[in-house]
C-alpha cells in the first residue's frame, strides 16, 4: 500500500472513531437532559438524578476500548460507558422511572445499575468502594489466566475515602489489570478540591503507591482515548494497574435538587468554554471536513430515539408488590 | 479412630472443598506462609499455590471488596479476617455492597467470611466480641456460628458451596477445647437447621456457639436436681430455624435465651419476639435471657469471667423459671 493510501485509511479509521464518539456523547449528553430537565420535572423520574453533563469524554473515550471479555466499574456520570457495553437507553429509562423492566427491576434508582452480562457493576453509592471491588474482578481475571482489564471509574471525592487507599495500594501489590478513570470535576457536591486534599493532582497519589499515572484533560475525547489506549496496553500485558486522571468539570448540581450556587460563575464561564461535545466537533471540522449540518442531523437522530425509548420506557409495567421479597436469598 | 478439634475441622472442610472446586481460594492476611493466625490455613500454600492462597495487606475493607469483585466474576472466595472484631473495617464493603447485590441486580455472591470471634481467651476488648448482629439484622447475608467439630466441618463446607454471602463465625475458645470423631466420607451440614443437643421436658436453653457447651453443662447438673432442661443449638443465625425454636418452646413451655453477645439488641430479644408473637399460649413463665452485659469485653481474668455468662448464673436462671 502507498503511502497516500494508508494515510487515507488512518483518516477513514479516524472519521469513524470520531462519529462512535460523538454518538456516545450526544446521546449521554441528550438523554440525561431529558431525564433531568423533563422527566424529572415532570414528576416521571422520581429521586436522585445524577448527570456526567461536560464530563461524557471521559467514559466515551475510555470504555470504547473495553473488549467483551472486560469488566467496567462506572460510577454515577459515567452512563455512556453503560452505553458503549449495549446497554440501552429503553433499559436506563425504565430504571430511572423505577420499572420492572428497568436493569434493577425497581430495587435501585437512577444511575445505580449495572449488568453482569454485559460486565458492568452498578455504582456502590458509598463512593470509593468499587476500588477493591475492581480489585476483585481483576484478580478472578488472573486466576484463569485471562487478559482481560477492569476499566474502574470514580471522581476526586471518592480519593477520600480509605476503600481508595486500600484497594489502590493492594491492587499495585498484586500487580492487578486495571486502568482507573479519575474524573477530578472539582467538587464533591458542595466541597471544592481545596477542602478535599493538599495539592492538585490525584495522580500524585496513585503514584505514591508505585502505580503508573498520568494526568489528562478530560473534556478532550482524543486525549482520554489516547492515555486509555496506554492504560489498557500496560494493564493487559501484565505491568500491573494504571491511573488516569481527566481533569474535567461538573457543568451541573451534584444532583437534580442542586443549583450549585456555590460554584464561582466565573469558573463555569472558563469550563463552559471546553464543552466536549464541541471540541470533538471542531477536531472533526478541522480534521475531517465535517459539517454544521451533519452534526444537526446527529442530533435528530439521537433525539428521536430517545423520544421512541421515552415512549417506550413509560408504558412498561411497575414492579408487583408481591416481589417484594423475593430475590434477597437464592430461592431454593 | 483419631479425634479431630474444631479448629481442624474447619480446615480439613476448606481443605476438601478446594480440591473439589478450582473455583475456591483464600485470601486474608498471614493466611500464606504464616498458615493463618490460629493455623486454619497451615499448609495450604505449598498444596494449592499462591494463585489460590492469598496474601494481603493489612485491608480488611479491600479483602472483602476484592472478595466480592472475584465472586462477581465467576470464583468462590474464603475470606479471613483475622479476628470478626476487624469485620468492623469492612463492614460497608459487606452490608451496602456484597449484602444486596442479589437484591439490586441479580448478582450471586458466593463468598464466605470467616471470622474468629467470641471471648474466654483474654483478649480484650478487641480480641474478645461476638460481632454477629450487625449481620443478622442486614438482609442479604446468613450468619453461622458452629459449636462443635461436627458442625464445624459440614457448615464451613456448606456455607463455601452456598450462593450467597455467609458470615461464618468461628469461636476461638473452642477451637482446640472440643474435638471429636468425624465420618470419614464427604458431608455437609445444611445452614438452615438447628439441633437439640439434649432433650428436656421441664424448660428449654435456646443458644448457640460455646455457650452450648455451658448450657449443656449446666443441664447436667440440673438433671440431677431432677430438673429437665432441653438444650437446642441454633447453628446458623441466618437462616434462623424457627420451627426448632418454636418446637421446643411450645414442648417445654419455659425458655431461656441464652448467649455470649451482650444483652441489648441481642438475637435472644429477636427470638423472645419470635415465641411472643407465636407461642404466646404455650408459655408457662416469662421469657428470660440470660447474656453478658452491655459492656465491652475486659481483659483481666477475673473481669472476664464476670462478663461471661456462665454455668451458675443459667442454674440459677433456670431453676428460678423451673420454680415460676
Amino acid at each position: 500500500m502507498s503511502v497516500m493510501a494508508v494515510a487515507q485509511l488512518r483518516t477513514e479509521i479516524d472519521r469513524d472513531l470520531c462519529q462512535r464518539l460523538l454518538y456516545y456523547m450526544l446521546m449521554m449528553r441528550e438523554l440525561e437532559e431529558r431525564i433531568e430537565l423533563k422527566l424529572y420535572r415532570q414528576g416521571k423520574v422520581v429521586g436522585g438524578c445524577y448527570t456526567g453533563r461536560g464530563q461524557e469524554a471521559i467514559p466515551v473515550g475510555s470504555a470504547i476500548l473495553s473488549e467483551p471479555g472486560d469488566w467496567l466499574t462506572p460510577s454515577h456520570r459515567d452512563m455512556a460507558a453503560l452505553l458503549i457495553r449495549g446497554i440501552t437507553p429503553k433499559e436506563i429509562l425504565a430504571q430511572y422511572m423505577g420499572r420492572a423492566t428497568g436493569l434493577t427491576r425497581g430495587r435501585d434508582g437512577n444511575m445505580h445499575m449495572g449488568c453482569a452480562r454485559r460486565h458492568c457493576v452498578p455504582i456502590i453509592s458509598s463512593i470509593g468502594a468499587s476500588i477493591p471491588v475492581a480489585g476483585g474482578l481483576a484478580l478472578a481475571m488472573r486466576y484463569r489466566g485471562e487478559s482481560n482489564v477492569v476499566f474502574n471509574y470514580s471522581g476526586d471525592g471518592a480519593a477520600s475515602r480509605g476503600d481508595w487507599h486500600e484497594g489502590l495500594n493492594m491492587a499495585a501489590v498484586m500487580r492487578l489489570p486495571i486502568v482507573y478513570l479519575c474524573n477530578n470535576n472539582l467538587y464533591a457536591y458542595s466541597t471544592p478540591l481545596d477542602k478535599q486534599m493538599v495539592g492538585q493532582d490525584i495522580a500524585d497519589r496513585a503514584a505514591a503507591y508505585g502505580i503508573q499515572s498520568e494526568v489528562v484533560e478530560g473534556n478532550d475525547v482524543l486525549a482520554v482515548y489516547d492515555a486509555t489506549r496506554r492504560a489498557v496496553a500496560h494493564a493487559r500485558s501484565g505491568q500491573g494497574p494504571y491511573f488516569i486522571e481527566c481533569k474535567t468539570f461538573r457543568m451541573s448540581g451534584h444532583s437534580a435538587h442542586d443549583p450549585a450556587d456555590y460554584v464561582p460563575k466565573s469558573l463555569r464561564e472558563k469550563w463552559s468554554r471546553k464543552d466536549p461535545i464541541l471540541m470533538l466537533q471542531k477536531y472533526m471540522v478541522d480534521e475531517h471536513a465535517a459539517d454544521e449540518r451533519d452534526f444537526v442531523n446527529n442530533r435528530r437522530q439521537v433525539l428521536a430515539e430517545i423520544d421512541q425509548a421515552v415512549e417506550w420506557a413509560l408504558a412498561q409495567p411497575f414492579p408487583d408488590p408481591a416481589t417484594l421479597e423475593d430475590d434477597v436469598y437464592e430461592s431454593v | 479412630m483419631p479425634t479431630t478439634t474444631y479448629v481442624e475441622a474447619i480446615r480439613q472442610g476448606l481443605w476438601e472443598e478446594m480440591e473439589r472446586d478450582e473455583n475456591v481460594f483464600v485470601m486474608g492476611e498471614d493466611v500464606g506462609v504464616y498458615g493463618g493466625a490460629f493455623k486454619v490455613t497451615k499448609g495450604m500454600l505449598e498444596r494449592f499455590g499462591e494463585l489460590r492462597v492469598i496474601d494481603t495487606p493489612l485491608s480488611e475493607s479491600a479483602i472483602v471488596g476484592a472478595g466480592t469483585g472475584a465472586a462477581i466474576n465467576g470464583l468462590r472466595p474464603v475470606l479471613e479476617m483475622q479476628f470478626a472484631d476487624f469485620m468492623a473495617c469492612g463492614f460497608d464493603q459487606i452490608t451496602n455492597f456484597a449484602a444486596k447485590c442479589r437484591y439490586r441486580w441479580g448478582q450471586a455472591v458466593p463468598m464466605v467470611i470467616r471470622a474468629p470471634a467470641g471471648g474466654n481467651i483474654h483478649g480484650g476488648p478487641f480480641h474478645s466480641q461476638n460481632i454477629e448482629m450487625p449481620y443478622v439484622h442486614t438482609p442479604g447475608l446468613k450468619v453461622v456460628q458452629p459449636a462443635t467439630a461436627y458442625d464445624a466441618k459440614g457448615l464451613i463446607k456448606a456455607s463455601i458451596r452456598d450462593n450467597d454471602p455467609v458470615i461464618f463465625l468461628e469461636h476461638k475458645y473452642l477451637y482446640r477445647s472440643v474435638k471429636e470423631e468425624l465420618p470419614q466420607h464427604d458431608y455437609t451440614v445444611p445452614l438452615s437447621r438447628a439441633k437439640v443437643r439434649r432433650k428436656g421436658s421441664d424448660l428449654s436453653i435456646i443458644t448457640y456457639g460455646w455457650m452450648v457447651h455451658v448450657a449443656l453443662e449446666a443441664a447436667g447438673n440440673l438433671s440431677r436436681e431432677g430438673v429437665s432442661v432441653e438444650v437446642v443449638d441454633l447453628r446458623t443465625l441466618v437462616p434462623l430455624d424457627r420451627r426448632a425454636v418454636l418446637a421446643s418452646a411450645k414442648k417445654t413451655s419455659k425458655v431461656i435465651l441464652l448467649h455470649e453477645d451482650t444483652l441489648t439488641g441481642g438475637l435472644g430479644g429477636e427470638l423472645a419476639g419470635i415465641i411472643a408473637e407465636h407461642a404466646f399460649d404455650y408459655l408457662d413463665g416469662p421469657l428470660v435471657r440470660v447474656a453478658a452485659p452491655d459492656t465491652p469485653v475486659p481483659f483481666s481474668p477475673i473481669l472476664e469471667e464476670a462478663f461471661l455468662p456462665g454455668v451458675d448464673e443459667i442454674e440459677e436462671k433456670a431453676r428460678w423459671l423451673h420454680r415460676f
